[in-house]
């Protein structure tokens, strides 16, 4: 009764994948965040899994980064959409294509 | 008993997953994604990684949701308009996706790992170890990563501020 | 040798320093000063020259150099400035320097009042600047440079009233048939390079010397080849047959440019390239024919044309094509210093005449015309009287100077070992011609009663206003030059007498038998030393022929002009058609136009402007834009803006790397 690693890894990209096709097809800027941050913690599930089947804390240790550069993410980018929001009044990314505010 | 927790919570997570992929409201997608990262943390805790679960419930759960969720209120985030942007998502990004997933997932089957099976409860990342490992070995990264996280709170903050004030 | 008052830089100097302040500042600066400062340049630079030559005769070396730093370097090839001066540099910088500061005393006053004072003094300078280049240069190239700044100064001078479009054209006229025989200059001078890997005359002419370890070419060679090549360009600058049709043109330009220029030193540079190269030429007798042949015919059409125009400058204009002309056929005989002797004292006497000849027409208001004039004698005697000097100079009567130099052409065009007695007889009916011609100026000018109108308007060449409507006599400041041109041209001759001139310049010419095979020189020296008594008589009797054929000249003008002035009309009647060949000047300007410059005009603008120009080289330009754009208007397509769109390439080239690093590992 037990789990091979490669399940998680499955699992992994199976998240990985619902993040990019959230991002392609969402509409909305917040959800595309939220896309993003899918696609993070696909990646830091695979980081675990090979922690785990290696016998070794370095995996861990690069979780720990992936989510500070997530939350620093976070705070910058809702900051922007804020911004953007101010001058454009929408949240949707297809009328945000000035490449400018 | 192993196997039937993975079971539970990777469906739980994949069934997040797909949840904010279908809905139209924001604030249901983030909470799908709440739902995702709390059963991520279960499923971390299976793979024997105490910290990192415990972390994920804290800033991810925790910190970085609210965040988002303080955002879409304020922005008053309602229904995703349907408007017609670019093609090329639809017709090239989501095959690519598509064609690389088949070729990851034909590979993993075909070089199946060794798999060792992982006993449950068995903790492998202790937090006093990660904490070591942290602040011997990676303590330059951490230290960058202190000086990463202060300037995007001043980014933030310059960011949202009104320009006019 | 090292003299610290051996300084020839100066000589050039000076009067680039007055160019350059003149041409800067002058426009604030009153007439006075901007005359000032031209005259004090250039007599400062004839004062210097005259302490160079000294210092060079004294010194006894047959040359002093001086290097001023390297110009050019490229592997083994260097090219420096610096000066050369020897007896025949000497010459130049003397004649340059000299005429040059009497004639801008002249302009000084015959410019009165023109338009433009400054920028004339500031060319003129600027002009002095490069013709002393020229000739004090120690390399070619660096003559080069001289041959071509002379040539803009000629050009910017002879446009001097660019206002009138005539002026301008025969600006652009010289300056395009220069270019013609500069053309020939340098590729004379790229296969000196290529063949000598030298262009300075030390290591050219001097013991060794690279050109003198070749030996005498019977067929074509390559000396042959420079030498022609310099010849080319050498007609350009010294308008000489084909290329002559600018000069007569050029006298569009104020008097004194005509005089400075066109006249006394500029065109001479022609000869004296010649004269300086003479170690080529005189191992290239094909070369050398061909000087001569070229100087003879262009001294005979000259004088024709001469004898048949009617405006005063041209007249002279002419008789300067043609003078040039016995100058070739001087150098084309191997006598350099012949030509060189008679480029001095032309200098001299011709000089004058284009002064006085600006005094004339500056007397009677700007007219040209000589059917206007006459009865002058009474109105500007110094005038007349300095003028009557220059004619019977360049007529070749004795004792005056152009009767030594003349002479002395004429005897070697007999008797050296390149001469013939064609070229001697061609030679002599052109002084009989030259006399003819210079007489009627002299007559149709001075003699008989005054023809033009009292009040003449003053809209003619030089156009002077506020003059009186009589003629009246130039300012002294004009007669000074004069006066002492006139002197010049009286006792400027003895210098040549008893061949001195010739023995002057022996350091620069080498000897045509110190060249030939040992046979030869022996073949040519048994006649020489057989009877040199003999040689003495033919040398005179050819003197005294010279001389009868120019007091012919002088009978013939007298009857027809003051005897029986009706006649002229009637000569020209009874030729016909001769008389209007050669009025029209044997219809070169329309030849060249029907041949070379229609056809040209009609390429350019057909071919090269509209086709060349406008489809292939516009075309591809524009076709390439329009190609540029369409492509970037499909590529822009890709940089939308939209978000969404970017991350969907990102998926399917991320897709793509994956798809290959598979690919890789599994194959």
């Amino acid at each position: 009764m037990t789990v091979p690693i490669s399940w998680y890894l499955l699992l992994s990209a199976f998240l990985f994948a619902c993040g990019v096709t959230g991002f392609l097809t969402k509409r909305n800027v917040i959800t595309l965040f939220m896309s993003i941050e899918l696609m993070l913690n696909g990646v830091n599930l695979s980081f675990i899994a090979f922690a785990t089947r290696l016998q070794t804390l370095d995996g861990h240790i690069f979780v720990f980064f992936v989510m500070v550069v997530a939350a620093a993410e976070a705070a910058v980018g809702l900051a922007i959409i804020i911004a953007v929001y101010r001058t454009r009044e929408t949240l949707n990314v297809d009328r945000v294509n000035l490449l400018k505010l | 008993m192993h196997q039937f927790l993975f079971i539970v919570f990777a469906v739980f997570c994949a069934g997040g997953a797909i949840n904010l992929l279908v809905q139209r409201k924001t604030i249901n997608s983030a909470l799908s994604l709440i739902v995702v990262m709390g059963s991520l943390a279960m499923i971390y805790l299976l793979l024997g990684a105490e910290f990192v679960a415990v972390v994920q419930v804290i800033i991810y759960a925790g910190a970085i949701m609210v965040l988002y969720i303080f955002v879409i209120m304020l922005l008053n985030a309602g229904d995703e308009e349907a408007s017609k942007g670019s093609n090329v998502a639809k017709y090239f990004g989501i095959p690519g996706l598509f064609i690389g997933g088949i070729i990851g997932i034909g590979v993993l089957l075909k070089h199946r790992p060794n798999d060792t099976p992982l006993k449950l409860g068995a903790l492998y990342g202790p937090a006093d170890q990660v904490g070591m490992l942290l602040f011997t070995k990676y303590l330059l990264a951490f230290e960058v990563t202190s000086v990463l996280v202060l300037i995007a709170i001043m980014g933030a903050v310059v960011l949202a501020r009104r320009s006019d004030s | 040798m090292t003299n610290s008052l051996f300084q020839p830089w100066l000589v050039p100097a000076l009067p680039l320093a007055g160019m350059a302040i003149n041409g800067l500042f002058g426009k604030r600066f009153s007439e006075k000063l901007v005359a000032a400062i031209a005259l004090i340049a250039t007599g400062c630079s004839f004062l210097v020259a005259c302490l160079q030559a000294l210092l060079l005769v004294n010194s006894g070396s047959p040359m002093l150099e001086q290097h001023y730093g390297t110009w050019i370097q490229a592997g083994k090839f260097t090219v420096d400035f610096g000066i050369y001066l020897d007896h025949l540099s000497l010459i130049m910088m003397l004649v340059v320097t000299g005429v040059g500061f009497l004639i801008h005393i002249y302009a000084a006053a015959y410019m009165h009042h023109e338009g433009g004072y400054y920028r004339f003094f500031s060319y003129l300078n600027l002009f002095m600047f490069f013709m002393l280049v020229l000739v004090l240069a120690n390399n070619y190239l660096l003559m080069f440079v001289g041959w071509e700044g002379v040539g803009l100064a000629s050009y910017l001078l002879i446009g001097f009233y660019f206002l009138k479009d005539s002026a301008a054209n025969a600006g652009k006229k010289a300056f395009i048939t220069n270019r013609v025989g500069d053309f020939g200059f340098l590729i004379a001078l790229f296969m000196m390079i290529q063949t000598f890997g030298s262009v300075h005359y030390g290591s050219l002419y001097f013991n060794p010397g690279l050109v003198n370890a070749l030996p005498l070419e019977h067929s074509t060679g390559i000396l042959t080849m420079i030498g022609l090549l310099m010849l080319v360009g050498a007609c350009g600058k010294s308008a000489q047959i084909p290329l002559f049709v600018w000069l007569p043109d050029a006298m569009e330009g104020p008097t004194p440019v005509s005089a400075l220029i066109h006249a006394a030193t500029m065109v001479t540079a022609g000869v004296y390239m010649v004269a300086r190269s003479n170690p080529i030429f005189s191992r290239a007798p094909i070369a050398l024919l061909a000087v001569a042949v070229i100087g003879t015919l262009t001294s005979f059409f000259a004088a024709t044309i001469g004898m048949t125009q009617m405006d005063i400058k041209r007249v002279l204009a002419y008789s300067t094509v043609s003078q040039l002309g016995y100058m070739f056929m001087a150098a084309g005989v191997a006598a350099y210093s012949a030509g060189v002797f008679h480029l001095m004292t032309h200098a001299f006497f011709k000089a004058l005449l284009f002064l006085a000849a600006g005094s004339v027409i500056h007397g009677i208001g700007g007219e040209q015309d000589m059917r206007k004039m006459g009865g002058l004698r009474k109105y500007m005697p110094w005038t007349f009287y300095t003028m009557a000097t220059a004619t019977v100079a360049i007529a070749g009567i004795p004792p005056l100077a152009g009767f030594w130099s003349k002479d002395e052409i004429l005897w070697q065009a007999w008797s050296s070992p390149y001469g013939s007695k064609i070229f001697w007889a061609v030679g002599v009916i052109t002084a009989f011609m030259t006399s003819f011609y210079m007489f009627r100026l002299l007559f149709m000018t001075f003699f008989g009663e005054y023809r033009g109108e009292a009040a003449v308007a003053h809209a003619g060449h030089d156009a002077h206003g506020g003059h009186g409507h009589t003629p009246h006599e130039s300012p002294w400041m004009m007669l000074g030059p004069l006066v002492v041109l006139a002197a010049l041209s009286i006792f400027g001759g003895f210098v040549g007498a008893g061949h001195r001139f010739e023995h002057f310049l022996d350091p620069v010419i080498q000897k045509v038998e110190a060249h030939r095979s040992a046979l030869e020189v022996e073949a040519a020296a048994a006649p020489m030393t057989e009877e040199p008594a003999a040689e003495k008589s033919t040398e005179l009797a050819l003197m005294a022929t010279s001389v009868i054929v120019a007091l012919a000249g002088l009978g013939l003008a007298w009857f027809l002009y003051i005897k029986r002035p009706e006649l002229p009309a009637r000569i020209a009647a009874a030729l016909g058609g001769l008389y209007t060949l050669v009025y029209n000047k044997y219809w070169i300007d329309e030849l060249y136009k029907a041949v070379l410059i229609s056809p040209l005009l009609w390429i350019s603008t057909h071919v090269l402007w509209q086709s060349v120009d406008q489809k292939i080289i516009d075309g591809s330009v524009n076709d390439l834009a329009v190609t540029a754009r369409d492509v970037s208007g499909v590529v822009r397509q890709q940089q939308s803006g939209l978000i969404r769109s970017y991350a969907g390439w990102i998926a399917a080239g991320a897709a793509l790397v994956v798809a290959y690093m598979v690919w890789m590992g599994t194959r």
